[in-house]
């Protein structure tokens, strides 16, 4: 029988190759049950066989000595754009946005790469799950970009050789970008980037527009589904359409980016004419619809915590207390980052919220359980119990807190190197003579 | 007859008011410790004292900050906030310009900084020039008039730019809008150094041409001035040492080159900013005397982004650069306590050294140490209390004092929210009635 001890944040991949271990004494924060102080994990096959305070193990088991260490669910960011985008502002390395405005066909997970920077630097905070988006990653930036189906969101754990192995959930969601409605005022005409001025009518006719637009494809889809199931003569298939059926079967959600009052409510008006399951990201107005929202029964990716507040007359917490806002109003939500350079500071978008009023239990359900349950995968993520996937950070305190510490993640059971570009180079220049 | 002194005038002093004493909380000195449940008295806008058992003067007004932390007021060497504009492009040497003329003070980001525990701000030009213009030091005296945020006597600054940013103008753009603009000068690292290094011969000459004509008054002699240039004279105040240059940076190799051409010409970088490769060469940092203020955690929005780490501040400060945490962002400027938590996460800084990074360095590399970034008696009375340690992420702000007055507190704010929004509400309704074909017309 061997024993590892765990006490730094670099160490050398130590469970069995085969994702089996017992994790002994450590504090066990299940987020779907009371708190362990002292408890035991059975990991085997890369999935979680026991919890408890007693577990009986088989005899050869590789078992892992978590003393001072507190267990809990590997965090899991519900928007992101990793493995399709390295570099912000280089094109090239970037794989989100397709041209077109109806790409329902398109699947963010065969652009992931796996080698992507970004995948061990933010699975080193304990972020073992990622949504991964094929569009635009915030709905309250890009002015005048079209609305546009995005394509399909992957659900992907930030481990594995291939992005099949990655694959939690290929197709996770559909990615729809609500119209806006922008106007522009004729004084900023000069600014760089942005074009002649539009009046309200104008924006508006152009907003109706393209809701007649959005309207028809999901009619055509509709349409096309038919023609299908009745199997009528002259029937072609179509990648477009066929990429919708899930979608009308109800099947796959919809991740609905709408930002401000009136994106949301017509997006909600929407869902409910079409039939459709919507999850509604960063939904930045959201205080001002919560009983809307409430009686959709539509669950809620928050917008960022950190973020400022929209207008210049919102109250100077508006962003900080939003998440609050949607707990009390009895609205299931998430946390996302919306991007990929802070996915990693996932928690503390949580932390925040703690700050202005969200209990602390709810800000580490949303960041787990809670995202695994808008996601459809709560069978296999987002807590420590029997049957899930072994998905577990050790922390060595609140994995809310910045300066707790991560000392050892496990994806599917199998232990994952914290160590990543930017240790690389902490320990290369620290040591520079 | 007593004529009170200039000292008194300034507007830093609130002078009739009466003393206050902030009492029971944990003080968090930066420079002299912690002390748990102690005291301080403000008098006029300053620190008079700080420690245990400091009584509260008759009439002084008291704040009960029982289970509370004070810290000094949070100091952001970065920060383009209040700024009606930025960046003067047209130009890549634009040291005429000045932040100072273009303050507006009913920004609603100073509001929300100071709400975020900010005190001092260093106001700087945009990064598109190898030499911006000319940036300010403000204090976030929300309420008051442009002249009365400025931070009175601090040294003037002006910023700097390497990299990719003063490039950019120099390379055809990618984006359909800006396809056929004229391309500027530089277009590369080497044509941004030689910017800088034309602009300061030109400088040393002008100065020559003043030096002249000012020994030649002094020796009696009858002599024209010189033509005054706007460009060269803040690039020889820089020279005498008299106006900091803080040059926005990111790679090592853009570093060392401007550390190098200010040697050459004999001037001194009084900050780095960014320097999100500072830890690369920290050594020649140092060597130089360069302060260095940078991100906590940013990289990868950009190439010269991509080596960035959360260890830079952590590796910086270990090999002798004096270092500070900045925002460079209206949203980011509201939360640099949290910001400096994680320099105890990556690369073990301790508190009291995490907490340095947003108080006494960027005070001291913005030389107003003497006057704030540390609770100390004599120095400014600029104070943020928050309910929970401010290294923590659940730790809210609950009042901001700058020369002793309450610029901030929450539960005013929470309070006086209610009342605005319902005064808005009342607009809109009479608006409406106003106008029975809502959304058919509007204000020219």
């Amino acid at each position: 029988m061997k024993r590892v001890l765990l006490f730094a944040a670099a160490l050398p991949l130590i469970a069995a190759p085969n994702g089996s271990f017992l994790l002994r004494n450590v504090a066990i924060h299940p987020v779907a049950g009371p708190d362990l102080p002292n408890g035991s994990i059975l990991v085997e096959d890369g999935s979680i066989v026991d919890v408890g305070v007693r577990v009986a193990a088989p005899r050869d088991i590789r078992i892992i000595d978590g003393k001072g260490l507190h267990a809990y669910p590997g965090l899991i960011d519900s928007a992101t754009e990793i493995g399709l985008s390295e570099i912000g502002s280089i094109r090239e390395t970037n794989d989100v946005g397709e041209l077109g405005q109806f790409n329902p066909q398109l699947r963010a997970l065969i652009a992931v790469n796996p080698e992507s920077e970004h995948i061990p630097v933010t699975r080193a905070n304990g972020i073992t799950s990622v949504i991964t988006l094929p569009g635009a990653i915030s709905g309250g930036r890009g002015a005048g970009a079209p609305p546009v189906i995005a394509g399909q969101a992957a659900l992907i754990h930030l481990d594995g050789w291939t992005w099949a192995e990655m694959a939690v959930e290929r197709s996770a969601a559909m990615q729809l970008i609500f119209p806006t409605l922008q106007t522009r005022p004729a004084r900023s005409g000069a600014a760089e980037g942005a074009g002649p001025a539009i009046s309200y009518n104008d924006a508006k006719r152009a907003y109706d527009q393209r809701l007649r637009e959005l309207t028809d494809f999901f009619e055509n889809a509709r349409r096309y589904q038919k023609a299908k199931a009745a199997h009528s003569p002259g029937f072609k298939p179509d990648l477009h359409y066929e990429a919708m059926i899930p979608v009308l079967e109800r099947k796959t959600p919809v991740l609905v980016m709408a930002v401000r009052e009136r994106a949301i409510r017509d997006a909600l008006r929407f869902g409910r004419e079409q039939n459709i399951r919507l999850i509604l990201a960063e939904p930045r107005d959201a205080a001002k619809l919560l009983p809307e929202i409430k009686a959709s029964g539509f669950p809620v990716i928050a917008a960022p915590t950190l973020e400022l507040p929209l207008e210049d007359d919102d109250a100077y917490d508006a962003a900080f207390t939003l998440p609050s806002q949607l707990y009390k109003a009895g609205i299931q939500f998430a946390f996302g980052s919306f991007g990929n350079q802070f996915a990693r500071n996932l928690p503390y978008q949580a932390a925040a919220a703690v700050a202005f009023g969200l209990p602390w239990q709810e800000a580490l359900r949303a960041v787990t359980l809670s995202a695994a349950e808008i996601w459809g995968v709560a069978d296999r993520l987002g807590s420590l119990e029997k049957g899930k996937i072994a998905d577990i950070m050790l922390t060595d305190g609140d994995p809310l807190e910045t300066k707790t510490q991560v000392r050892q993640l496990f994806i599917a059971g199998r232990p994952v190197d914290l160590s990543n570009k930017q240790t690389r180079l902490y320990e290369k220049y620290m040591n520079r003579p | 007859m007593r004529r009170p002194g200039l000292a008194v005038l300034c507007a830093a002093c609130a002078f009739a008011a009466p003393p206050t004493v902030i009492r029971n909380a944990t003080i968090l000195t930066v420079t002299k410790g912690t002390i748990p449940n102690g005291s301080i008295l403000i008098r006029d806008g300053k620190i008079a004292a700080v420690g245990t058992g400091i009584e509260a003067p008759a009439g002084a007004t008291v704040i009960d900050a029982s289970g509370q932390y004070v810290m000094p007021g949070i100091i952001d060497c970065h920060s383009h906030i209040a700024a009606e504009s930025i960046n003067e492009g047209s130009v890549s040497v634009s040291s005429m310009v000045g932040i100072e003329d273009v303050l507006n003070p009913e920004s609603i980001e100073i509001y929300r900084a100071l709400a975020g525990g900010v005190t001092t701000a260093n106001i700087l030009h945009g990064s598109a020039n190898s030499i911006g213009g000319k940036c300010v030091v403000i204090k976030l005296r929300w309420g008051k008039d442009a002249k009365r945020l400025l931070f009175e006597g601090a040294t003037p600054g002006i910023k700097f730019a390497l990299g990719e940013n003063p490039k950019r103008a120099g390379s055809p753009s990618p984006s359909p809008l800006l396809v056929g603009r004229p391309l500027r000068y530089p277009a590369t690292r080497m044509g941004v150094e030689d910017v800088i290094r034309e602009a300061f011969l030109e400088a040393k000459e002008y100065q020559a041409l003043w030096r002249e004509y000012r020994d030649k008054i002094a020796r009696g002699e009858n002599a024209i001035p010189p033509r005054r240039d706007l460009k060269l004279e803040p690039l020889v105040e820089v020279l005498e040492g008299k106006r900091f240059v803080h040059a926005h940076c990111y790679r090592a190799d853009e570093i060392l080159m401007l550390l190098n051409v200010a040697d050459e010409f004999g001037f001194k970088i009084r900050t780095l900013q960014h320097a999100l490769e500072g830890y690369k060469v920290a050594k020649e940092i140092a060597a130089h005397g360069a302060g260095a203020s940078t991100f906590s955690d940013w990289w990868s929005y950009k190439m010269e982004a991509f080596d960035a780490i959360p260890y830079n501040a952590a590796i910086m400060m270990r090999k002798g650069v004096l270092v500070s945490l900045n925002s460079d962002s209206a949203e980011l400027m509201r939360r640099l306590n949290t910001e400096a938590a994680k320099t105890m996460k990556y690369g073990g800084l301790s508190e009291t050294e995490a907490l340095s990074l947003i108080t006494i360095n960027p005070a001291k590399q913005l030389a107003i140490d003497s006057r704030v970034g540390s609770i100390e008696a004599g120095k400014d009375a600029d104070l943020t209390i928050y309910d929970k340690h401010p290294l923590s992420n659940y730790a809210k702000v609950q009042k901001v004092l700058i020369d002793g007055e309450v610029y901030f507190d929450r539960d005013r704010a929470l309070s006086e929210q209610l009342q605005k929004e319902a005064e808005k509400q009342r607009l809109l309704e009479k608006e409406k009635r106003q106008r029975p074909q809502a959304g058919a017309r509007r204000p020219s």
